[in-house]
């Protein structure tokens, strides 16, 4: 697919930045990141459950969901949406249960491309050099579960 | 955390030999016995064995009982976790947005009928 994944962790500043095409309208893409039953299909490593405790994308609403891998180990993620801006923008903090008091804003850009398709950036700050690759840690168990997982696929010959 | 720690530092460390990266890049066209895999090096067949030996203990490959021999076996599974650690972010960032794609596919056939009736 033509869409890929544009992600940067550049050095010396304590940011991850990307960037992801869609092929569908911005108003679809907005309302994924909106409604709670549309979040939870997509949201996290695959391999992981999503279980939402509440999730009220809008300005001045809050979040709390908890993803349980296949070790059965839950990783609690809460914050709040700051700013959110329909089919344009959202600004969001984020905060893992496993590095508590540490929180990354998370500034996300819904651009309408025409066509009937969309780019996403993101761009996420966090508090300090050491967060933002203390960060890249905690995302490793994902990592490594999405990897068996792409490998099974890859296996049976089913890749998407 | 710790032990997937533990279990990468071991990979990593059984991967920093090149006899045992041959080991492995010949098992990735099938698995092998012990007499196979030993051919192409000078080394002893004992030699070669710890090899596999350090390869087993890191998960990197696995032995299988078939009746007197006893093939080698890459596991993918531990080398795509390698990967994965390195590649982390950029796994998880694009799994999701995989995952983001397959919705939209869902829900723009459903949003299809739902903008024909707004209209």
């Amino acid at each position: 697919m033509s869409n890929s994944l544009k992600l940067s962790v550049p050095e010396g500043v304590p940011f991850i930045e990307y960037e992801r095409e869609f092929d569908f309208p911005v108003a679809d893409v907005f309302r994924a990141h909106k409604e709670p039953d549309l979040i939870v299909q997509w949201l996290g490593p695959r391999g992981m459950k999503m279980d939402i405790d509440h999730y009220d994308f809008r300005t001045g609403g809050s979040y709390r969901y908890i993803h349980t891998g296949p070790d059965g180990v839950p990783y609690e993620f809460r914050g709040i949406f700051h700013t959110v801006r329909e089919n344009e923008f959202a600004l969001q903090t984020f905060e893992f249960g496993g590095y508590p008091d540490i929180v990354s804003l998370e500034f996300m850009t819904f651009e309408d491309l025409g066509n009937g398709r969309t780019r996403l950036r993101g761009h996420s700050v966090y508090p300090s050099q050491e967060a933002r690759d203390g960060m890249a840690q905690s995302g490793m168990e994902g990592g490594m579960s999405e990897g068996y997982e792409r490998l099974e696929e890859l296996l049976a010959g089913a890749r998407v | 955390m710790i032990s997937d720690d533990v279990a990468l530092d071991v990979a990593f460390l059984a991967l920093a030999d090149p006899v045992r990266r041959s080991i492995i890049a010949r098992l990735s066209r099938g698995p092998a016995t012990v007499n196979e895999l030993a051919e192409p090096f000078e080394i002893s067949k004992q030699a070669v064995s710890k090899h596999i030996q350090v390869l087993e203990q890191a998960q990197l490959v696995t032995r299988s009982r078939d009746a007197q021999r006893r093939p080698v076996h890459l596991n993918p599974a531990r080398l795509e976790a390698l990967t994965a650690w390195i590649d982390q972010y950029r796994l998880v960032r694009e799994g999701q947005f995989r995952n983001l794609d397959a919705v939209l596919r869902t829900h723009a056939a459903g949003s299809g009928s739902q903008s024909s009736k707004e209209s």
